[in-house]
């Protein structure tokens, strides 16, 4: 008896250290066991809720394994054709400017059917922010290679390893688009461990503060996982990318503005 | 010739028989129903046996603009997708169709509108047999009710594509694209050597330059040009209908379905007869050209006219002007990727024909 | 002679495997076959269910609603599918998590414990062979042989040093469906 009574006295709101984040519904998320995409919307959806941005928030889901992620955040969202959710968000936030707008996109989506539109629209500066998921590949159509597929890398279309002559070499877009004049702000971050996911939502938070500063695009890309379509367990999913994804996409800013000048 | 039996799905059947038919190029970006194809390409490596290529593009854009290149150089190549993916190849497709180039499209038809869903469906008949780019033009259509005849109708399409320098299409679904049959495939054809006259290679002394293009801003020339399409599709309706008859000739009323539904319409037949009901099935092979005349001559004999399709109705309304009102024709149609069951359509045969 | 079969379980089960190897024995005894799976997202983790029809003559449609046997692996699938057998038919479950056991009594029942066969015989994954076995000797539509043989083909190269363990689930769960019917026997 006296257990029960001490949980009871534990459980008060002044002691509470960790809640569920009511942006997040109560849909069951889609995604396999272990997969990035999870902790990348729960770091998104807890920003939304600590920045007081949901009557503010337009999101824009891409078609990939989040293609569903309208179903997870409690907040207005439009879901748009494979790759084009740069040109959709280029609209929603020129009508409306003062909203929080952002895209959330996979590799496939964002850096190989909507190269152009990626492109196009942080150059032309457009002010939102875009959310770049990079596992590597095709999750959703089930492991197919992806433009960010390291070499030698294993998927369903490249069985024996990409091989960069026939199958071209992987896509840095996030290296690209901090070269473009219309980014603002430019990172890589990655969710797999603890501390790199609270490095993730201070860069995610910062890249919200500065989608309001309309001085052009905000761009945060997320290295991710995919134990289904890289066929590993969670774990060895996890040290696979450590060993492998992240010395070819190194985590750290590209693109900065100047705190001072807002430049 | 021997012809090699193979258990495969529909997919790996086109894939395969791609490599066998002598295919110069395929290229393609994944989407389901159809991955396989391309997975199936990549495992087999013909670009080490037969020199065909094979690249993942980037976008269903940029792969058909791939086929455009291709086949203004005179190679056989193709190109697969599924429904958004079609959509998004139909700025190309048209023209392809203007520049008169052969190549071979499958679409793996999957539910719509938009997204939609990834299971099989027929809802993309229109866009198939009606145009779906801008401008006056058909393309070939072949509906493969079996896995055989996805392997079968590559080899076609391309003879076909090549005889009219056409764009064809194969229009099949999620279920044939996905289940495995038995298949016998044609032995390994030569890539051509043949090339084409009209193919730009490279302008010897001994001919004037090739352009290929869909240009043409003279008005009145275009109009020829029309003219000329106009005469090619005429000719099509004249020599390429194909179709087939199950149980026909002592029908009282009569099936009309394609693809999966033609499967699932032969199992209704079967039940009908059991209960004493004579049905037939007349399944069009060749959805464009549509068999309208056979189509005419049975409706002279049966009472009523069921069409069976995977979609709101959209065939039915081919079969409603070859039938052109001499009986009832009715669409009895799932959707959403769903498929009609052979209860179901005896059912609607019952409540909508012959009670109707 | 025309088998329509539902084999249905969680995705990961080896249900579509465990077609294709009914598919491949089909086509070893110069039947007509065909494997028509579900397919897409609902795969991972979820349920998976495939319609195989073995036939002396050319299938009409490879999508029924009704089936003479099913094969069923997992709770959700049985509730879904012990409505579609036709009466008069076969109905082979596995009793691993099972705790509502069908009821229908106008057609044939048999349940064999195959995840904890294979459990105890050390080699899990075969469980699906051991259910299959059983099916084969109330129905033998397939040999036992085919099947094996079937499994050469639809296993890629390196994994056919798995063929004798999946052999001997085979036969086992032959074993155990003649023990099941010796038991019924006695009973009556
Ligand atoms: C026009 C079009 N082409 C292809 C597809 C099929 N498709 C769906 S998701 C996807 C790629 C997903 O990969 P990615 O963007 O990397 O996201 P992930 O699933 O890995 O999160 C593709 C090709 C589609 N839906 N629409
Ligand atoms: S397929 Fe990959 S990216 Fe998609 S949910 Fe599963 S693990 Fe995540």
């Amino acid at each position: 008896m006296a257990e029960v009574t001490g949980i009871k006295e534990i459980i008060k709101p002044e002691n509470l250290v960790y809640k569920r984040t009511g942006i997040m519904t109560d849909t069951v998320l889609s995604y396999c066991p272990g997969c990035g995409h999870g902790t990348a919307h729960r770091i998104l959806a807890e920003l939304i809720e600590e920045e007081g941005l949901q009557s503010k928030a337009i999101g824009v889901s891409p078609v990939g394994c989040s293609v569903l992620l309208y179903n997870f955040l409690d907040i207005d969202w439009q879901e748009a054709a494979h790759g084009r959710a740069p040109a959709v968000a280029t609209a929603i936030k020129r009508l409306l400017p003062d909203r929080f707008v952002f895209t959330y996109q996979g590799d496939g989506d964002l850096a190989a059917i909507g190269t152009a539109e990626t492109i196009h629209a942080c150059n032309r500066g457009e002010n939102f922010l875009i959310i770049f998921i990079n596992n590597g590949i095709y999750g959703m159509t089930g492991g197919q290679m992806a433009p960010t597929t390291i070499p030698g890398m294993k998927s369903s279309t490249s069985p024996f390893g990409r091989d960069v002559r026939m199958m071209g070499n992987p896509l840095k877009m996030t290296d690209i688009v901090a070269t473009l004049p219309g980014t603002y702000y430019v990172t890589r971050q990655s969710v797999h461990t603890p501390a790199n996911v609270k490095k993730t939502k201070r860069a995610l938070r910062k890249a919200i503060q500065y989608q309001f500063h309309n001085k052009g695009t905000c761009f945060v890309e997320i290295v991710s996982n995919c134990p289904s379509g890289w066929k590993m367990t969670p774990v060895e999913s996890i040290r696979w990318m450590e060993e492998n994804m992240l010395p070819f996409y190194p985590l750290g800013d590209m693109k900065v503005p100047d705190e001072k000048t807002g430049k | 010739m021997e012809r090699e039996l193979r258990l495969m799905k529909g997919n790996e059947a086109v894939a395969e028989a791609a490599i066998r038919a002598g295919a110069d190029g395929y290229f393609g970006y994944p989407i389901t129903p159809q991955s396989e194809i391309l997975e199936y390409l990549m495992e087999a490596k013909p670009y080490e046996t037969t020199g065909m290529v094979v690249l993942q593009a980037e976008s269903e854009l940029a792969a058909i603009n791939m086929v455009y290149g291709g086949a203004a150089c005179g190679k056989k190549v193709m190109t697969t997708s599924s429904s958004p993916g079609i959509s998004l190849k139909q700025e190309g497709i048209t023209y392809i169709a203007g520049a008169e180039l052969p190549c071979l499209i499958v679409n793996v038809v999957r539910g719509g509108p938009g997204l939609g869903t990834i299971q099989p469906a027929q809802s993309d008949y229109f866009q198939a047999v009606k145009g779906g780019g801008h401008g006056d033009y058909h393309l070939i259509v072949l509906a493969p009710a079996s896995v055989q005849e996805m392997a079968d109708f590559v080899e076609l399409g391309f003879d076909l594509a090549f005889r009219y320098r056409n764009p064809v299409m194969i229009l099949s679904d999620g279920a044939i694209g996905q289940m495995m049959e038995k298949v016998y495939l044609n032995p390994h054809r030569e890539r051509s050597k043949d090339v084409p006259e009209w193919a730009t290679t490279g302008k010897p002394p001994t001919r004037s330059r090739n352009i290929i293009t869909s240009l043409d801003l003279d008005p009145e020339a275009q109009e020829r040009f029309n003219l000329k399409l106009v005469a090619k599709y005429n000719e099509i309706r004249e020599k390429e209908v194909r179709y087939e008859e199950f149980q026909c000739d002592d029908a009282d009323y009569l099936l009309v379905a394609y693809g999966t539904s033609a499967r699932v319409c032969q199992k209704s037949v079967q039940l009908a007869r059991m209960e004493g009901i004579r049905v037939g099935l007349l399944r069009p092979i060749t959805l464009f050209p549509f068999p309208s005349e056979r189509i005419s001559v049975l409706a002279d004999r049966v009472k009523g006219i069921l069409s069976v399709e995977m979609s709101a109705g959209q065939m039915v309304e081919d079969v409603l002007l070859a039938v052109n009102g001499k009986v009832t024709v009715k669409h009895y149609g799932r959707m959403g990727g769903m498929i009609p069951t052979p209860e179901e359509v005896v059912e609607n045969l019952r409540s909508k024909i012959i009670g109707g | 002679m025309t088998e329509e079969i539902i084999i249905a379980g969680f995705g990961g089960q080896g249900v579509l495997s465990m077609g294709k190897i009914m598919a491949y024995a089909g086509v070893l005894q110069d039947m007509e076959v065909s494997w028509m799976p579900s397919y897409g997202p609902e795969m991972r983790g979820g349920t998976a269910n495939v319609i195989v029809i073995l036939s002396t003559e050319r299938i009409s449609s490879p999508i029924i609603r009704r089936f003479d046997t099913g094969i069923i692996l997992n709770q959700q699938s049985l509730d879904k599918f012990e409505g579609s057998i036709k009466p008069g038919g076969v109905l082979v479950y596995d009793g691993n998590g099972i705790s509502r056991h069908p009821v229908r009594n106008d057609i044939s029942i048999y349940r064999i414990d195959a995840t904890e066969e294979a459990a105890r015989l050390n080699s899990p994954k075969t469980f699906n062979m051991i259910i299959l076995g059983g099916f084969l000797e109330i129905k033998p539509v397939l040999s036992v042989e085919n099947v094996v043989n079937g499994l050469k083909k639809s296993l890629p190269e390196r994994h056919h040093r798995l063929i004798p363990e999946n052999a001997k689930a085979l036969q086992r769960g032959g074993e155990m469906m003649r023990e099941v019917l010796r038991i019924r026997e006695q009973d009556k």
